[in-house]
């Protein structure tokens, strides 16, 4: 059996009378990708952010290598080895690529209160933000004003930034969201190519992306886990069916797989 | 300088405009330098007092600077630190301690101390939050300082004579100029370590965008108060140097209104510029001399000015020196050869 990196129980977080999330139980194990699906509003969001810190649960346990974190901030995670991508694009657009990702490479050094040291030999920044270009395909662009690029390349961008933090999880909110067809495919490609190094929590809402990439999927309905399972289980549960693919889209994918 | 990262030396990034230019330095250096020596070679000694006083402001403004230009923490209650300063001076002055050796660290230390205990608090909160809390609790020192009989109330306290320090009489206004100028030099010289630090990059790029600052690992909060605290320090220096101009400190020093032309003086220069705070304090302040010199109504025809420049740069004066470069860039690339053959020397 394999290694369980993040585990979740009983997590609760209430907005008012709305119960965003209510996860009872949920497993992470080591070097997968875990897709979470669900409708518009699921909660799908709202448990990145618990785990990541920007949010706290109102009850509940992240155990993270069997460590509970959640009362640790966000950057303390980050050290820990969690960091995320966002929904909305949420980058420092006024800066180049380069200087985004040496910033994140930075964080890692430690160095960020030095504040009498002047740094003049920058070749680790520069290294880290360099490697991590290349590996998301953004090395002609390094140089570039981050507010310039197409979205699809902003897109790239932002799973870039998790990883030049070097997490072991990482979590990435809808990173297809609004690129097109062949950016989509290069970003699952490249997805792929990251499992062997990284544990990924991936929120996608192209059904078919998620049913190539994930090894396992949860589906997120008003805030509770209905169904976890591999892709063929998840095609087949009746509670998921009925909840979120509905009969036409589960023939179809019974069809197409 | 090779090794800087990013295309720090091609592209006007913020993580850049805020770092001087080598010669901007030297010509500053030897124009505050140069200056005084002038005047007193002219007999003007009053003109020596005046750049005293654009010395002090411009230290002001830059520790201002660096909490809200740098920083984006839009401070509406810098007047507190200034005045914390001016009042350790004076009421250890009082208590017969004179000494500078002694009374500038302890007017920093307070100052500092009290802009880590409203940082600490006001941090928790964002925007018109933020400027608001400032203010309130710099009222709170202005109150305090009017209302304590021991801290002269109204009046405020007079020194009898300035800080000592040993080897020199600071009653000289040469000497006086000098002894600014040492301090404040040693004060632009330590700014300009904390912004071209990878503290100073991280506190600017908290500012273009703080959740994305947080979620790749900075510890936004600490960063941000360690940065305010030092703010609020620098400013308590100049707060210490002003009582010893003035001779005196009065309430109005931490009064909003101060705060409230400290903010002026920022943006007048350039928020995010080096040099904004040194320009826009001497801008406000010959502009105020010059007017109120002419007319009456200084304040009406000070307020036109300040519009009109503001007008004509939105972000302040430093900010001219990139939309000229900008200028000169474009026509450089033009001439095609010329353009890339210096990108290639700067990399
Ligand atoms: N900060 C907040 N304050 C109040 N309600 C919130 C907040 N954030 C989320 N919600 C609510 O919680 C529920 C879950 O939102 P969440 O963003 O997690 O959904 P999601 O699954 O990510 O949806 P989507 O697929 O649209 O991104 C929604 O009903 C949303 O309106
Ligand atoms: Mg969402």
């Amino acid at each position: 059996m394999s290694h369980i990196i993040l585990e979740v129980k009983d997590l609760v977080k209430r907005f008012g009378g709305l119960v965003a999330s209510d996860i009872q139980h949920l497993e992470v194990k080591q070097g997968e990708i875990h897709a979470l699906i669900g409708p518009n509003g699921a909660g799908k969001t709202t448990l990145l952010s618990q785990l990541s810190g920007e949010m706290k649960p109102d009850a509940g346990a992240i155990l993270f290598e069997g460590e509970d974190i959640s009362a640790l901030p966000v950057h303390k995670r980050v050290q820990a080895g969690i960091a995320r991508s966002y929904q909305i694009t949420t980058l420092l657009p006024r800066l180049t690529v380069r200087e985004n990702l040496a910033l994140a490479v930075q964080a890692r050094t430690g160095h960020s209160f030095d504040f009498l040291g002047t740094v003049m030999d920058e070749t680790d920044l520069d290294e880290g933000a360099i490697n991590t270009a290349a590996r998301v395909g953004l090395s002609p662009e390094l140089d570039q004003i981050v507010g310039t690029l197409s979205h699809g390349k902003q897109r790239l961008l932002e799973l870039g930034m998790a990883l030049a933090c070097e997490p072991r999880l990482i979590l990435l909110d809808e990173p297809m969201a609004g690129t097109d067809v062949e950016e989509s495919h290069n970003m699952g490609t490249l997805m792929l190519s990251l499992k062997k190094q990284h544990t990924i929590i991936l929120v996608e809402h192209d059904i078919d992306a998620v049913f190539r990439l994930a090894d396992r999927i949860s589906v997120l309905v008003s805030g509770k886990v209905i169904a976890t399972g591999t892709a063929e289980e998840i095609k087949q549960n009746p509670a998921v069916i009925t909840a979120y693919l509905g009969e036409e889209d589960a023939d179809e994918l019974e069809v197409s797989a | 300088m090779m090794n800087r990262f990013g295309p720090s030396h091609v592209k006007n990034t913020p993580l850049n405009t805020g770092l001087p230019n080598p010669w901007s330095a030297i010509l500053v250096a030897v124009l505050l330098v140069t200056f005084p020596l002038a005047m007193s070679y002219m007999g003007e000694d009053f003109y020596i007092g005046m750049g005293s006083r654009i010395l002090i402001m411009a230290l002001a403004a830059t520790a201002l600077n660096l909490a809200l230009g740098y920083g984006g923490m839009i401070s509406l209650g810098h007047a507190a630190f200034l005045g914390i300063g001016g009042y350790t001076v004076a009421i250890l002055a009082k208590a017969g301690l004179v000494s500078a050796l002694l009374v500038f660290p302890l007017a920093i230390l307070m100052a500092s101390f009290a802009a880590f205990l409203i940082g600490l608090i006001s941090l928790r909160t964002k925007g018109v939050y933020f400027i608001m809390i400032t203010l309130a609790f710099a009222e709170v020192f202005y109150y305090l300082a009017i209302s304590l009989p021991n801290f002269g109330g109204d009046d405020g306290l007079p020194l009898r004579t300035r800080s000592s320090v040993p080897g020199i009489r600071l009653d000289n206004a040469l000497t006086f100029y000098f002894f600014v100028l040492l301090l404040s030099g040693l004060a632009i010289v330590l700014m300009y370590r904390l912004v071209s630090s990878r503290f100073g990059r991280a506190v600017v790029a908290i500012r273009e965008n703080e959740k994305r600052m947080a979620a790749i690992g900075y510890p936004v909060y600490r960063i941000q108060l360690m940065a305010f605290t030092l703010s609020g320090g620098l400013a308590g220096l100049a707060g210490a140097l002003l009582a010893n101009l003035n001779m005196s400190v009065t309430p109005h020093m931490l009064d909003w209104h101060q705060s409230g032309i400290l903010i002026v003086m920022v943006i007048l220069g350039g928020s995010g510029y080096f040099w904004g705070g040194l320009t826009g304090a001497a801008l406000f302040l010959i502009l105020e001399e010059v007017i109120a010199d002419h007319t009456e109504h200084w304040n009406l025809f000070l307020g036109a000015m300040l519009l009109f420049i503001v007008l004509a740069a939105p972000n302040g004066v430093m900010s001219l020196r990139d939309r000229v470069l900008g200028l000169f860039n474009r026509s450089g690339s033009n001439a095609d050869s010329k353009g890339s053959s210096e990108q290639e020397v700067n990399k």
